[in-house]
Formats: structure tokens, sequence, C-alpha cells
């Protein structure tokens, strides 16, 4: 009997006794002998919570997390400070422990959340429609494609090279399951190439996707991006840079994705986060996902329901908008909780010092002997530098001081370098100040 | 007198629900309160974030970031201080029913207990902080605990080789059948179909229409497995994949699956299996044994993952040999000093990438915590346990089989199908008042109306964590609400009475959708 199961041996008689059978073992007869597993599992014995405990601090030991070291990893995951506010409300009961809101009226808590969610949602982005989550950044991107294969049909995607490696990856292999054609357009000096980028688009487009800012931190224009006639216009965006960047949807953007991360999650190597999902109305019937719905109730109360589930995979099957059932509801919980402790003037001071950070970083670095900037771009958060030095010696080094210096960027011998709020110029400094050695070695 | 009257204990509320049409309580102000969002609180000015201060030399903001790239104002977020935020989001959390606090039998997703231990785990600093793109060298325990999970869910499989990256089940569907399409199209056979059962799951069919294949469904049998004639009727050379679970989501074992996989593998087509019901199974019989070749785990559900309101969910995918050459990267892989390292190229065949870095880390901490746990013996009882639980609750309501008769006459796996039928005809009730009413008893429902296949379908999944007296008390709720119905069926079909807010009006939200609070312009007008 295992700590999480509650039956006696006495119980277990007394319902063996009600169902009318005599052992556990007669309730399997519908599994066929020479299917049974004739063997325990091969897996090694049951622990104690106190020694399960140690063993999974003892693999945690031997990761070197952002705590260990002083990191400027990024590359869609940003090392931010998570209120304790958010740890607190994540880990209530109410919130961790319930399932998707089926039943409304016990829900009202998750609904409402939903519902505050998308609204903040609405606002970062200045598009009318958002849904309660999909699963993280990339998928939300490759979701917004199948909208766009619903909604405009069987033409090619077009694909800014700025967009996140592993968004265009994941777009990919969706696509090719669906049956889109995928055509790339490079950059130049950091940012999606216009010309190319309008030649092409034409008549057989359905979709074009570009990120902002883009992977290699450089500030896109997305209001030219976005002026194309006829395809949908899918745009990933960086929330936090949204404090500050003109929203999409005052640029033309249709759909607007993104990682959730940086809006109060953690870093959890890589997951889980959500990916946000926001779009114009006439895509509102076309979206992934669930979206709640304010209603009243019987006595004419305000209360909060599901809607449009006329798209979802539960009803329409076959003919649904997406498979995604089970998505990121806790992690969209602690984004709206984030925004809300940022609040309406702390997101936009919070890019602002970001900016003026990233800037000091980029001029700071780029004053390294050999070290040149990869684009000349404006960045708000993030910046791509190239190296004297090869790149993936230079992190080695680097990670000797106890300094991750940010993402190698292999092909270019670049390092893609990330600021938050909790790098100081003191941090900056520091940074600079390995690099430059690692790099003269 | 009523043949059920004398196991009739009424509402336990403590107040009657007073018959037809009755009204609740006069709502207090404070109710009023709880329903305003975030963004009707607060007041310009209010503030909980501080930001750091400006420690390098300011540079004009416009000389950074052209004024054609900014937004011209803020967006309108609320403005409120730390107390209000805290107050508001408990104060919310309280309208919520959870699993902590009651018995969640909701069919097919496995709400069992989640340990806390697999937050305090999840939650270290090692784990919890660890980004995703740290130099594999620097992340050797996470990967080998990736590297571990895998072996227990092969092990667990039956099958050899596993990818952790779906973010949840439907993500690993997704997976399979873009892996079952690779396979064939490697082979130069281009396959347009999937069969999946009309027991299936809604995801099922979703999943094959975003994969660009066509679904065909397959009858059930009157046993409630798949019909062998349908089947062997509709496959043929143009079939990618069947899709099934087992126990499907009636609940049945299907005993042919060896010949169900004959016939599929039998015209070349490959059989996924949907592993949302693993927790019936473990340790007991194998999806690989069967003949499955692909399968997706649900780690929220039989891995026990809190649900959070409707995911993080996580859903690893194991396969054959065959379909190894296909499977999505990066691979975790062992190399022969010991060390771990993540791996991206030397897959050709691999159909890429489905999501970014490497899958739902956070989850495969807890699910691999709850293996180590467990362990071999501990998941057999868990599954076990779970079908005991089962049968012992379809047992206890053999009382109600007048209204509420099985849709199988026979011993179940880990959940089972009742119908609502009877029910309907006899008391005037249908399977929707019948839940609504439960939650006056402080029960979440059952599933409902799912599998689409039986009329008035409750689809009940007590999990292993339940205790017997719980499983007694949930009977006799439901003993209770229909002794109560053939008194006054208004009753039910009015409920539920004591919760936060009554039936709500869904026909009206999808009609006129409202799905964000509109807010005053900027400047307050
Ligand atoms: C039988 C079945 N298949 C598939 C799924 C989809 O799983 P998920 O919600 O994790 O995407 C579910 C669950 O909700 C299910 O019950």
């Amino acid at each position: 009997m295992s700590r999480y199961t509650a039956l006696a041996p006495a119980d277990r008689e007394a319902m063996l006794a009600e169902i009318g059978v005599s052992s556990v073992e007669e309730l399997f007869a519908a599994i066929p002998a020479e299917l049974r597993l004739e063997r325990p599992l091969d897996l090694p014995q049951g622990m104690p919570e106190q020694d399960v405990f140690a063993h999974l601090r003892e693999l945690a030991e031997r990761n070197v997390s952002c705590d260990d070291e002083l990191s400027f990893l990024g590359g869609g995951m940003y090392d931010h400070y998570v209120p304790a506010l958010v740890d607190m409300l994540m880990s209530r009961s109410e919130f961790l422990t319930p399932y998707t809101p089926y039943q409304p009226e016990i829900s009202q808590g998750g609904l409402q959340v939903m519902f505050e969610y998308q609204t903040a949602i609405c606002e970062l982005t200045a598009l009318p429609v958002s849904n309660a989550s999909v699963y993280e950044g990339p998928t939300a991107l490759a979701s917004a494609g199948y909208l766009a294969r619903l909604a405009g049909g069987e033409g090619r995607f077009v694909v800014s090279a700025g967009v996140h490696p592993h968004s265009l990856e994941t777009l990919r292999a969706y696509a090719r399951g669906f049956g889109a054609e995928v055509a790339v357009v490079p950059l130049r000096d950091g940012v999606t190439d216009l010309g190319a980028w309008r030649e092409a688009v034409d008549g057989a487009t359905a979709a074009v996707f570009f990120q902002n800012p883009n992977f290699l931190g450089a500030v896109e224009d997305a209001q030219a991006l976005a002026a194309v006639e006829g395809p949908v216009v899918v745009a990933a965006y960086d929330p936090i840079a949204l404090g500050i960047l003109k929203p999409p949807g005052e640029c033309g953007v249709d759909v607007c994705v993104g990682e959730g991360q940086p809006l109060g999650n953690r870093l959890d190597f890589g997951g889980p986060s959500f990916g946000f999902f926001a779009a114009r109305e006439e895509y509102l019937r076309q979206m992934p996902g669930r979206i709640a719905g304010e209603t009243v109730d019987v006595d004419g109360r305000r209360g909060f329901v599901l809607t449009l589930q006329t798209r979802e995979q539960h009803i329409r099957r076959e003919k649904a908008t997406s498979n995604i059932c089970t998505a990121q509801a806790l992690n969209a919980l602690a984004g709206v909780v984030y925004l809300s402790w940022l609040g309406r003037r702390g997101l936009v001071e919070l890019a602002e010092l970001l900016l003026q950070r990233t800037h000091y970083a980029r001029e700071t670095l780029c004053a390294i002997d050999g070290v040149e900037p990869l684009h000349t771009q404006p960045v708000i958060r993030e910046f791509a530098v190239r190296l004297p030095a090869p790149v993936a010696e230079v992190v080695e080094r680097c990670a000797t001081r106890g300094v991750n210096p940010g993402l190698a960027l292999r092909e270019e011998n670049a390092l893609l370098v990330a600021i938050t709020e909790q790098r100081s110029r003191a941090d900056i400094d520091r940074l600079a100040e390995v690099l430059r050695e690692a790099v003269a070695a | 007198m009523s043949a059920l009257s004398d196991t009739r204990t009424g509402a336990r509320d403590g107040r009657p629900p007073g018959g037809t049409g009755a009204r609740p309580l006069a709502e207090t102000a404070q109710q009023r309160e709880r329903a305003r969002t975030i963004f009707e609180k607060g007041a310009p000015g209010r503030r909980a974030f501080e930001p750091p201060a400006l420690d390098v030399p300011r540079v004009d903001p416009d000389r950074l970031l052209p004024q054609r790239f900014r937004r011209s104002e803020p967006a309108r977020l609320p403005e409120v201080s730390e107390p209000e935020i805290v107050r508001h989001y408990v104060n919310l959390s309280k309208r919520n029913f959870d699993l902590d606090s009651g018995f969640y039998p909701l069919g097919s997703c496995t709400m069992k207990h989640n340990p806390r231990l697999h937050e305090r785990v999840a939650g270290l600093a090692g784990h919890a902080r660890l980004h995703p793109f740290q130099h594999p060298g620097r992340a050797q325990g996470a990967l080998e605990l990736m590297w571990r999970l895998e072996r227990a869910l092969s092990e667990i499989s039956g099958l050899p080789h596993v990818s952790l990256q779906p973010s949840a089940g439907s993500h690993g569907e997704l997976a399979g059948v873009l892996l079952s399409r690779a396979y064939h199209e490697d082979r130069g056979e281009t396959r347009t179909k999937v069969l999946t059962p009309d027991t299936a799951h809604g995801t099922n069919p979703a999943t094959v229409a975003m994969a660009g294949l066509e679904v065909v469904k397959v009858g059930t049998s009157p046993d409630g497995g798949v019909d062998l004639d349908d089947l062997r009727a509709k496959a043929d050379e143009s079939v990618a994949c069947l899709m099934l679970t087992n126990p499907n989501t009636l609940g049945v074992f299907d005993s042919n699956i060896r010949e169900i996989a004959d016939i599929v593998h039998g015209v070349g087509a490959t059989l996924y299996y949907d592993g949302a019901n693993l927790n019936a199974i473990m340790g007991i019989t194998r999806p690989g044994d069967m003949g499955f070749d692909i399968v997706h785990f649900n780690l929220h559900k039989s891995f026990t993952q809190p649900h959070g309101g409707g995911g993080p969910g996580s859903g690893p995918i194991a396969v054959s040999d065959r379909i190894e050459p296909y499977l999505m990267t990066p691979r975790i892989v062992r190399l022969e000093d010991g060390s771990f390292d993540l791996r991206e190229d030397g897959y050709p065949k691999s159909i890429g990438r489905l999501r970014g870095f490497q899958g739902n880390y956070g989850c495969f901490v807890r699910a691999y915590a709850y293996i180590c746990s467990l362990g071999a013996e501990g998941l057999r009882d868990a599954s076990e346990t779970a079908v005991l639980n089962a049968n012992y609750l379809m047992a206890r309501l053999r009382a109600v089989a007048r209204y509420l008769p099985p849709a199988y006459e026979r011993t179940c796996m880990h959940e089972f199908v009742l119908s609502g039928a009877p029910m309907k005809r006899e008391l005037g009730i249908k399977t929707l008042d019948l839940a609504k009413r439960l939650l006056d008893h402080g029960f979440h429902p059952p599933t409902v109306y799912f599998p689409l296949l039986v009329e008035e379908a409750l689809l009940i999944e007590p999990t292993e964590t339940e205790t017997r007296e719980t499983l007694d008390a949930f009977a006799d709720a439901i003993r209770a609400i229909l002794a109560e119905a053939e008194e006054d069926s208004e009753i039910a079909r009015a409920a539920p009475y004591t919760t936060p807010v009554r039936r709500l009006d869904e026909a009206g939200a999808a009609k006129r959708p409202v799905v964000r609070q509109a807010l005053p312009a900027a400047d307050g007008s």
C-alpha cells in the first residue's frame, strides 16, 4: 500500500464483498493472460518522502541555476523577479488543484481570473479578443498558423528569420501536418529585410509571421511588416517590451501571440509557462483554446463561463479550431497577478529601465576590444554582439568565473545577452570585465 | 412511499432548497464586492511594484527607441496595492471548488491527490531557476532526471523510446499522428485516414484534422469494445493509424486488443494509444505488449500533477523501434562517460520540434518524484486501488440502477459510465440537473455527456486516493438526490442553491460574447 492510497486491509475486504468478488485480481479478468506483465515493473523500490526529497535535491544541486551564477541568458525566457505574492497565490489549493472550470457555479474564481487575464492581454496588445492561454510561445505561433489556415485558405506562410528558431521549427512541423508551405525571409542588419519581405508576400500567401523584438533583440518596424494586403498578419511579442512598444493592434497585426514566461513565471528549465493569443474581433470564432465570457446567473448576478465552446474539440471534434484541452491556466494566473503587481505605470517603468540598462550593457560590451554589435537596431532588453574569439570557448571561460555571458549563437560567433531588472549596473560591469578577459585569453 | 425514501437525507447545506423557483438568500454587499474584477478596483496612483533605481547614465529614451515604435498610452493595467491584490485573489480563490477540499470524480481526468512534496521539490532553485538555455554540461541534474523519467515511462509503457516534449495529452496526440504520417511517407506511402472509435475523446479527431488527415469513425460493439467487423471493413491501405484508449472512455478494457492490433498492422497502419486512462493498468499490462506503436502519457493525470484550474499538463510519448527515427528533437542522450546531453543533429528523419525548449520540465520533476515515491509496487497498487474504488462505487450505485443504470453491465476498470436516460424519462431530471444538485452536496460532479455514445452519460472516476467513506458519502448523495426528485423534481432542475452563483446563462454568453472588461479611456473619461 502506498502512502497516497487510504484503504486498510479491512476496507478492501468489505469493498470486495460489496462488489461480489473475492479478490482484486478478479477485477482484471478482462485483461487476457498473455497481455499480463508477469513480473514487477523494472523500477527502483519506492522511497519514503524524505528520501525522495533528498534525491531530488541532489539532482537539483547538479544544475547551475540563476541563483548559482550571474546569468545573462535570455532568448525567450528571462530571469525576472517573481514577487512573493505570485508564489503564494499559485500555491493556494483553490487555484492549484481544480481542473478546467466545466462547472461554472463552483469555478467562479478560476473563470474570473481567466476573464481578467484576457482583459490584461487585450490591453497589452491593443487587440479586442484573447483566449485564456495556450501551451507556450512557439505553439502559440504555430496555432496562429492553423487559425490562418482555417480562416485564410491554403496559401503559403511567409516567416521572418527573426522569429525565434524554436517557433519557426514548431511552425514548420505543424504546417507540414496541415499542409502549408513555409518560406523564410532573411534579416538585414538584424531586422527583417523589408524588400525581400514585400517580394515574398503575394496573392498566394495565407499568413505572414514576424517577431518583435526579434530573436536578436532588434525592434522590428511592425507597421511596415504588417502593411501587406491579404494575408493574416501574425506577430509574436515579448510581453515586457509591450510596456513601451507600440501595441500590435495599432500596427495592423491581426493575431498577436507570445511566450508568457516573463510575466511572473519561473524559468523551470523551459516550462510550464503559458502562451498568449490575442486577435482582431473577426477571428474570435477561429481562436484556439478556452475563452471565458461574462454573463449572469438565474438571479441576475454577474458571473463567468467558458464560452464559444462550439470552437472546441469536445464539441466540434474534427471541425474544432484546435485540439487543445488542458492548457496553462495556473501559469496564466501568475501572468495576470504579475501584471496587476506591476500595474499601469510599473510595466512602463520596468520596460524603460530595461531599455536604459540594455543600452548601457551594449555600449559597455562593445567597448571591449574586438567585440562588435551584431546589428545596430534599437533594442529593449536583449542584444547580440559578435566576438573576436570562438563563442563556445568564451562561454566556458566565463562560466569558470561564475558568469553566464548569454546564449551562444554559433553561426554568427555571437552572444545574445539579456538584461532584466535583476541585473544591475554592477552586474553588467562584472560581465564586461569577465568577458574582456575571456575574449583576450 | 418511494423506493428510495429510506435513504433520503435531503440537502446538506442546512437550509431546505425550498421547492419550485427557489431563490437563495438575498445577496449581500460582500457577494457583490467579490464579483468585481481587479480592473474595477484600485485607484490612479496606487502601486505594488517599486522599480530598482536607474543605476546607469540616463540616455534620452527617444534616442534609444524612436517615437514611431513607442506606445502613446500605457496599457490600462490595474492600479492596485499589494494588499488589494492579495485580498482580491484570495477572495476569488474561495469561489473555486478544488481537489484538496473535496471529492472530484471527473471521469477521464484522474483527479488524484497531489502530494505536496512535489511542489516542494519542483520549487528548489536548482530546478525552478534553471534557465532552459543553460549549457547541458551545467544542467546535468535536469538531464539525468529527464533521462530517468524517460526510462521509467518506457518501462511502464513497454515501448523503448520516449520524448518528453509534448505539453499535454492532445499535444502528444499531435506528435503521434505526425509521427505516424512521417513513418508512412518515409516508406513512400500516402495514407490519408485515421480511425477513431465513436467513444474517442474530442482531442483525437481534432488532432487528426490538425495533422491534415481525415477522421473515420469506428463503431462500438454491444459489450463496449471496438466493433471488429466495422474495423475490418474500414481498415485498408489508406489508413495511417488507429487511435485507441484501453481501457476506453467507457471504462471497459477491450479484450480483443491483440486482434485489433493484428487487423491494424495487417494493413500496414500504426496503432496509437491515448494514455489518458493509464491509471487503470500501471504495472498490470503495457500498451507496448498489447501491440501499440505510439503512446502518450498524461503526466497530469496518471502521474498526479496539480491540474491548475486547466493546466499545466505534460504529455510525453513513447514509441516503438520503427517509429523512433521520426521522433522529435532535441533528444536526451547518455554519453559513454555517463554524462547527459541534448542532441539536435543526426536525426535526418525527425519531424523536428513541436514546442520551445525541452517540455514542461516542472511537470517532469513532479512525475519523477511520484515514481520514486511509489516504485513498481506502488504504481501497481495505485492502479489496483483505482479499479477497486471504481468497482466499489459502481456496486454502491447499483441501488439506483433503476434510474442510473451502468452503460455496460460488466466489471469496470478505473472508471465507469452510468446512463441518466431512465432518470430523465421517469423523474424528469437530466444528467445536468443531477450534476448541479451534487454541487449542493459538496461534490464535484462526474464528467457529464461524455462519452457521446451513451445517452445522458455520467463518467465517474473516483481514483485510488479516495477513502471508502468518501465513496459511500457520494453514493448516498446520489441516492438522496434521486429520492428527493421522486418527491419534487423541480429541486434538482433549479439547482444549485448554495454555490457562489447559480446556473449561468451560457447561451447568452455565447450569443453576445463579452470576453474582456470594458475599461474607461486612459484620460479617465
Ligand atoms: C481520453 C482523453 N484523451 C485525451 C485527452 C486530452 O488530454 P489533455 O487535456 O492533456 O490534452 C483527455 C483529457 O482531457 C482525455 O480524457
